[in-house]
């Protein structure tokens, strides 16, 4: 062939190349990566959930919507707090909007719905919120990964450490009687009676009880060094009034549950939280600078301090992102992004500190024993007065043990006989 | 001990009358069903809320919770009962449709965060007394739901509206009959009874706190305590109320795992055997 | 053509159009379409009581719930998936006679009141009864039969379902017993003078309203693996009955127009907008207020008008 000849064919053949990757390239680029929310924005939680798309919404708009230079798409659906209406949108998200994962949900029963779903055809689902023990212990699914979020047992094991440091003997437990509740009191009543202590009574009651007087009336009577409360949402605004105006405030020393004293709760409250002492891995009062900076954005954008929901889905966030981003921005599959989320470790985090995942998919804390205080501005909220470090799901139990033994419910609550 | 939850059921039985007496005024003078009482309960209560927080002033909120939900009964009864008039189901399933609309505008307009109403200073704190430790805004919703008691009353038994109330209840054609405008004596019931409603949902929202589900709750009850007391009568509010209230505080404490029976077994039952509950008259 | 034969093509190509639907249709959307099947039959059976015997109930959730959660708890226990919807439709039709037993003698809103609280009851259980019903998380599992896995084979099992169903409880209300169940929905003292025992054809009829709906129920363990109180709730009543309502009481097959209208308003809704819940709300006051025939009875209405004129003209 003569030289024209070559040269047109080269040229024709590298035009027809170079056309052949720049659509392609284009087209991954352009493709965006869809992100399934799930939250309640109606129903009874349904402050929480907004919370909760405010905190992912929050993260994204830091990075500009945008991870290794692909768009982030993010779709958001209202589980309405019932766990039918959770497994109705997420196989929306995941049949019709074909999301690359899930992320979120906020009641544990909604969360079990949609994992049980995921199982059957691999989805990845990603729940900072969601704390049901098991989906990362005894009902580990593999495609279901607990970034950023805690099981509900991980912080009351060194809470009740703490107690037993307090010299409390005899502790009586209240709580919302329901898969989370028994969960956390259980973590408690194990630690603090393998300690010595006793758990004199365990009160429950059914979500959304409007008149706590009835316990009260007998806890007022029960000789004890402190209370456990487990609540959250309505309950726990409820619990913390009617317990002060009931004149028990300042009788009786009040541990709640993270939930009792978060923001959501607590900043439509006055003095009837204060002094409250509960344990968790986030504290909007602590001077780490990270989490200072973090909250003072917050605050700046959303004109409310941040609590657990907002943070933890910011977190939750940022931990998938992360690992999406050390993959270049391609999620060849979804068992691939499963695998590098639960290799990525959790670096830059409001929490200044660096998280690891454990070998079951939950991560591991520092956690934080924290009393609500008043801030010079009258609002209230959570300070550090305690660290526990490396805190895991298994506390210092060792994990084969531990699973061995049946997980909490109303009737095993890990209490230590004798 | 017992005394302490006596009165804690008796007060919540206060409350429920206060709600209740408004939901039988409107059921059994007008024959209307009107499950969006709870709606109007919770809405009363977060108005009740906004002013009471903006002004500082309870009573000031107090007048407010009822003016605003009895303006929201207004529109209700004239601008959508009025073309169902006559239906008994189909105006029964209209006020369904009404507290789905007003639940979800009260999550639009207030978020769905607890609020608690503010109590006034005079009634905050507790009060001792036989060795117990009170607090003295429980009371005080037990004295306006014996106060009411006694005003309500007074108006049905004392005054010619109140004369005409009763006669409707019994039979409104006749009382239609005898020349009477009974459209008026209709619409000022429902008007009143709305306005009960905010009343209860302002004090309720102050030791029972406000969110999204409230509104379900309080309906709830306040069918129960109707269906055992008995259409339009205010005897049979009243011991509705105080079965429910003590039912509910008791059950709580004895049989928590049947919380939900010890209310609704008696009202199924009731309702079986004696439809028309303990103090009702059929229509 | 008599109106049976007429009702009876109508009904046949309707089959035939839903059968054609899975090759139009996304993934996604068969399996709204299965659950407008689903929820047709439930509204269906609502229909029996509701626009033959005059009975609006507001407890056919909890009575449509209680198969899901039978076949689901059998099924996760190791039993066949045949038996345990048998049992499933049994428990339902068993928690209707009991409703009935007590609800028989009343009728209007206290009928309505009545279902009401005995659905709560039910909803009660559900929720506090842990150990079986595992409480508020519900019971899961993975409970379909292998075969039925993909969606479209599951679709087209529950279209042959919805079409048998149909036509019994169609046949059901035309038969002797149905007039009856008419009778007294038209009026009742005439009927108990006539000599019938009224008490004794409601309780037959809510019980097989409650059998149809255990039917729906049962099918619905398999679409969903999935079960929780929300299931035997109030709202699912009040859903239930607006599809019926919607597509018109006293018409049977208005129910798959009232649940195709719903189910897609729905998805179509909450996709713009939170506020799903009012849109549901003044879809129920306008239908109340405008409509109370509903879709098709409002069709019928009309077309009765059109025929009416037509003779008239000519």
């Amino acid at each position: 062939m003569d030289r024209r000849q070559f040269l047109k064919t080269t040229t024709s053949a590298m035009v027809l190349s170079g056309l052949g990757t720049l659509p392609q390239r284009a087209f991954a680029q352009g493709a965006p990566i869809k992100v399934g929310l799930l939250a309640p924005l109606t129903g009874v939680v349904a402050s929480g959930g907004r919370e909760m798309v405010e905190g992912t919404q929050f993260y994204f708009d830091s990075i500009g919507s945008e991870i290794a230079g692909r768009k982030v798409e993010l779709i958001v659906e209202d589980d309405a707090s019932n766990p039918d209406t959770a497994l109705q949108k997420a196989r929306r998200l995941v049949e019709q909007a074909n999301v690359d994962f899930l992320i979120g949900n906020l009641l544990a029963n909604t969360g079990l719905a949609v994992a049980n779903y995921v199982k059957g055809n691999g989805t990845p689902y990603f729940i900072p919120i969601i704390a049901a023990d098991d989906l990362t212990q005894r009902q580990r699914i593999k495609n279901v990964v607990r970034v950023a979020g805690y099981s509900a047992s991980a912080f009351t094991h060194p809470l009740g450490d703490w107690a037993l440091k307090q010299g409390y003997k005899r502790i009586a437990t209240i709580s919302q009687d329901y898969t989370f509740g028994h969960e956390q009191c259980g973590g408690l009543a194990q630690v603090f009676t393998e300690g010595g202590g006793e758990i004199v009574q365990q009160f429950w009651h059914p979500l959304n009880t409007a008149d706590f007087s009835p316990y009260l009336g007998q806890l007022a009577n029960m000789k004890v060094d402190a209370v456990f409360a487990m609540e959250t949402g309505a309950d726990a605004t409820r619990f913390i009034q009617q317990f002060a105006s009931f004149g028990l405030k300042g009788k009786i020393p009040v541990l709640g549950a993270m939930n009792a004293t978060d923001q959501s709760v607590i900043r439509t409250l006055g003095d009837e939280c204060e002094g409250i002492v509960s344990p968790a891995h986030f504290a909007e009062g602590s001077t780490v600078p990270v989490t200072k900076k973090f909250v003072d954005d917050y605050t700046a954008k959303f004109q409310k301090i941040p609590s657990l929901y907002g943070f933890s889905m910011f977190s939750g966030a940022m931990w998938v992102s992360e690992a999406i981003k050390s993959m270049g921005g391609k999620i060849p599959s979804k068992e691939a992004l499963v695998d590098t989320v639960l290799k990525t470790d959790l670096t830059g985090s409001p929490l200044g500190t660096t998280v690891k995942l454990d070998s079951y998919g939950n991560p591991i804390y520092d956690v934080y024993i924290r009393k609500v205080m008043k801030r010079p501005d009258g609002k209230f909220w959570n300070v550090p007065i305690e660290t526990y470090k490396d805190v895991s799901q298994f506390w210092k139990y060792d994990p084969a043990t531990y699973l061995k033994q049946p997980p909490y419910s109303r009737t095993f609550q890990g209490i230590k006989k004798g | 001990m017992t005394t302490f939850q006596v009165l804690n059921g008796l007060t919540f039985a206060a409350l429920l009358f206060v709600v209740a007496s408004g939901f039988t005024l409107i059921f059994g003078l007008l024959r209307i069903v009107n499950l969006a009482h709870g709606a109007l309960y919770l809405i009363g209560g977060y108005i009740g809320y906004t002013v009471g927080v903006k002004s500082g002033s309870f009573l000031l909120a107090g007048m407010a919770a009822m003016a605003g939900v009895a303006f929201i009964g207004f529109v209700l009864d004239q601008g959508l009962l009025r073309f169902v008039r006559g239906n008994d189901l189909r105006q029964v399933l209209l006020t369904l449709g009404v507290a789905f609309v007003l639940n979800d505008m009260a999550l639009v307009i207030w978020g769905g965060d607890s609020f608690t109403v503010p109590i006034p200073e005079p009634l905050r704190g507790a009060v001792t007394f036989f060795g117990i430790f009170y607090p003295k805004y429980r009371l005080f919703v037990l004295l306006v739901g014996i106060i009411l008691f006694i005003l309500l009353w007074l108006l049905l038994h004392k005054t010619r509206l109140g004369a005409l109330i009763r006669a409707g209840v019994d039979d409104a054609e006749m009382v239609e009959a005898s020349g009477v405008n009974i459209r008026m004596v209709f619409l000022f019931t429902f008007l009143l009874g709305s306005a009960l409603a905010g009343l209860g949902g302002l004090m309720g929202g102050a030791f029972l706190s406000l969110y999204p589900s409230a509104d379900a709750e309080i309906l709830v009850f306040s069918l129960a305590v109707v269906i055992i007391g008995g259409r339009g009568s205010l005897a049979g509010v009243a011991v509705g109320s105080l079965l429910v209230g003590l039912l509910n505080t008791f059950g709580q404490v004895m049989f928590p795992e049947l919380a939900y029976f010890v209310i609704f077994g008696p009202m199924a039952v009731l309702l079986a055997f004696r439809p028309l509950g303990l103090f009702g008259k059929a229509t | 053509m008599t109106q049976a034969t007429r009702t009876l093509t109508i009904g046949a190509i309707a089959v035939a159009v839903a059968a054609l639907l899975p090759l139009v249709l996304s993934t996604y959307q068969v399996g709204l379409a299965t659950e407008v099947l689903i929820f047709g039959i439930l509204a269906m059976s609502i229909d029996i009581l509701a626009g033959f015997a005059g009975r609006t109930s507001l407890g056919h959730g909890a009575i449509f719930g209680v198969s899901t959660y039978v076949v689901i708890y059998l099924v996760s226990q190791g039993s066949s998936p045949v038996f345990a919807l048998g049992m499933g439709i049994l428990a339902s039709a068993v928690v209707a006679a009991v409703f009935a037993l007590l609800a028989v003698r009343t009728s209007g809103v206290y009928f309505l009141l009545l279902t009401l609280a005995l659905g709560m009851i039910v909803w009660g259980i559900c929720l506090r009864w842990t150990q079986v019903t595992g409480g508020e998380n519900g019971l899961r599992g993975d409970i379909r039969p292998a075969i039925l896995y993909d969606h479209k084979t599951f679709y087209w099992v529950v279209l042959a379902v919805t079409a048998v169903i149909s036509f019994a409880i169609w046949r059901f209300v035309r038969s002797p017993f149905g007039l009856t169940l008419r009778g007294i929905r038209d009026s009742e003292s005439r009927m108990r003078s006539l000599g019938y025992n009224v008490p004794l054809h409601l309780f037959i009829g809510f019980t097989v309203s409650g059998f149809f709906a255990g039917v729906a129920g049962g099918i619905y363990a398999f679409f969903n693996n999935f079960v929780s109180p929300s299931t035997v709730a109030l709202a699912q009543s009040v859903e239930g009955l607006l599809m019926t309502i919607v597509g018109g009481v006293g018409t049977l097959f208005g129910s798959f127009v009232g649940a195709a209208a719903i189910i897609t308003l729905e998805n179509i809704v909450s996709s713009h907008t939170e506020r799903w819940q009012t849109v549901l709300g003044i879809t129920f006051i306008l239908i109340m207020i405008l409509a109370p025939e509903g879709l098709v009875g409002k069709v019928r209405a009309l077309l009765g008008r059109v025929s009416r004129s037509k003779s008239s003209v000519s």
